[in-house]
């Protein structure tokens, strides 16, 4: 603290408009540099109370097992082994995989028609129709999964006529899938489109004058020059349904017999450490899906490095 | 533009669409106003008697107004929350991307490689390390976890260093400003549009936060809108009497989507600017 007080005073001194001595421009990097630690400092502190302590933490106690009669055990990687043959977990685990196989390419095709649809167009119902596919993004998961709730309910949702249970065993991955469609369809649109928008016009103003219809234009042009775009999009997307959670967590009460305390891996955690206190355990589930979700996003960030943020 | 057909099926495509993401809110505005008889006997998308006061009196009352508690705490957790958590990531964005100190690349890399730790798989050990310093079931325990943004401070040291030039702080620097100084009296001012977007982006998350307050808090004057509309649901889903029926749960819904659609539509520009800086270009 005391040293960087003093900086605003010695600053002026160090930075001479002709670069001073090699003391001043020693002070000056000194002062540049506790300068550079104060500002990063609470970042810094945060980044190790609230990500690697809890990392940390986390794999510590996934490696040992608590038992009434023998307390807190080592034991090496029991919990991980156990994890992997249980078939709760396995249940869960195939049921998030087929989930994002089938839900994510839908949403991300609705996404990139709704995107290369408001590049073409530019009337003003095209500029309205970006705002309400975006909306649903600005609203709370637990509350958008409220409304889609009530929509699925045979006594106060308007579909009861079609006689279908939209909560039933057979169904309500499906029902689920459709919110988190709703939910983020715009959100990709909006990637999608400002990828579109960063292409070259010229690429495809020659196809048009070619005769090439604008539906041609779209897919044989357009979409594989964001294909890099589509990629990631989807990638995104497929890791963040592996930590499924919210959404199945509002709807079980709708029907407990369909939505299970393992329906997810991250619901089973959070169900073994909360409901059972089975918190080695539970440490463990989330720790291997951590490491999961941790180590695809960056061997997909690598394979795709090129075009993506992380340059 | 050529073709007048294609931009008509273009057209139809959008309207089908437009209803899909727009139907669940009318349905909310529509069952808002219904008594809980209408919203079970009358049809569902279309007004029936109107009872949207009683509802909003009603919420406001149930359970001693804790409705109103749990708006306070929403509004209260995404302003510090947000504002802590941006006026963190400027420091941090611009000590990375203007300032030279020991650690700097290797403190930037420690974050670039953590940056796709996902949030759940931390809110239980969270949980746990806050629960041996005594301060689960407080307000800290949602706010210091949040307060953490380091895609923030990405996005922000990206910012800096594209569209801060080194003269001007160079400029300030001859000038006598102190390094503080030229932090918050030139580079803060540049670093503006930035800003705004990392803000609203990090209250919106926190005003949306379910997972966090979910674990870390039972007591319910502490509830965020989220986890307690979620405990009046599970309660009317099982039946409970004498808690919230549906139709003020319902209406709740409704005034805790308000000022996300508000917040929404005149902040456009900084939403999207959101999305796409830093992602794809």
């Amino acid at each position: 603290m005391t040293e960087v007080q003093t900086s605003p005073t010695a600053a002026p001194a160090a930075v001479g408009p002709s670069g001073g001595t090699a003391g001043t421009r020693r002070a000056a990097r000194l002062k540049e540099a506790a300068t550079g630690w104060l500002f990063v400092l609470p970042f810094a502190v945060l980044l190790i109370a609230f990500l690697l302590l809890p990392m940390a933490y986390a794999f510590k106690i996934s490696l040992y097992r608590s038992t009434l009669i023998e307390g807190e055990v080592f034991a090496w990687f029991d919990n991980y082994k156990q994890a992997i043959d249980d078939p709760l977990v396995r249940e869960g685990v195939v049921r998030v995989l087929v989930f994002g196989l089938i839900q994510t390419p839908v949403m991300i095709v609705l996404a990139l028609v709704a995107a290369l649809l408001i590049d073409a167009a530019t009337s003003r119902f095209s500029r309205f129709f970006r705002l309400a596919a975006f909306v649903p993004y600005a609203v709370p998961v637990v509350i958008g999964t409220l409304m889609w709730g009530f929509l699925y309910s045979d006594s106060v949702g308007p579909f009861a006529w079609t006689g279908i249970d939209f909560t039933s065993t057979g169904t309500v991955l499906a029902s689920l899938g459709n919110i988190v469609t709703w939910q983020w369809a715009g959100y990709n649109m909006i990637v999608l489109y400002a990828a579109l928008q960063g292409l070259p016009r010229e690429t495809y103003e020659s196809a048009r004058i070619d005769g090439a219809s604008e539906v041609q234009i779209a897919l044989r042009i357009k979409t594989p020059m964001i294909g890099s775009a589509l990629v990631l999009a989807t990638l995104f997307t497929i890791m963040g349904t592996l930590q499924f959670f919210t959404e199945p967590l509002i709807l079980q009460p709708l029907n407990p017999g369909a939505i299970t305390t393992h329906y997810t891996p991250n619901i089973y955690a959070y169900q073994q450490a909360f409901s059972f206190q089975q918190y080695n355990y539970s440490a463990a589930i989330s720790f291997l899906l951590g490491a999961v979700v941790f180590v695809g996003s960056y061997i997909f960030l690598f394979a795709t490095r090129k075009r993506s943020a992380l340059q | 533009m050529n073709l007048k057909k294609g931009s008509v099926a273009a057209h139809v495509v959008m309207g089908l669409m437009a209803i899909y993401f727009l139907l669940p809110f009318w349905w909310l505005l529509v069952a808002a106003t219904k008594n809980n008889e209408g919203l079970f006997q009358s049809a569902s998308l279309w007004f029936s008697d109107f009872h949207l006061i009683d509802n909003l009196k009603v919420l406001f009352e149930q359970d001693n107004g804790v409705y109103v508690t749990w708006l306070r705490n929403s509004a209260f957790y995404a302003v510090v929350s947000g504002i802590g958590s941006t006026v963190i990531s400027a420091l941090a964005g611009y000590a990375f991307a203007k300032l030279r100190f020991p650690g700097r690349n290797a403190l930037f890399a420690l974050l670039l490689g953590l940056i796709m730790v996902p949030a759940t798989a931390l809110v239980l050990p969270t949980y746990l390390l806050m629960s041996q310093a005594n301060m689960v079931d407080t307000i800290w325990a949602v706010i210091l976890p949040s307060l953490l943004n380091p895609f923030g401070v990405y996005l922000l040291r990206v910012y800096v260093a594209d569209s801060v030039p080194e003269e001007m702080l160079e400029a300030a620097r001859i000038d006598g400003a102190g390094e503080v100084r030229v932090f918050t009296s030139v580079a803060l001012p540049a670093m503006k549009p930035a800003l705004v977007t990392v803000l609203l982006f990090s209250m919106v998350a926190s005003w949306n936060n379910f997972f966090l307050p979910l674990v870390m808090l039972s007591d319910d004057q502490l509830y965020p809108l989220t986890v307690g509309l979620r405990a009046w649901y599970m309660s009317a889903i099982m039946g409970n009497s004498g808690g919230a029926t549906f139709n003020v749960i319902v209406t709740g819904a409704l005034i805790a989507i308000v000022p996300l659609i508000a917040a929404f539509l005149m902040l456009q520009r900084y939403w999207r600017g959101g999305l796409t800086l830093g992602s794809v270009k």
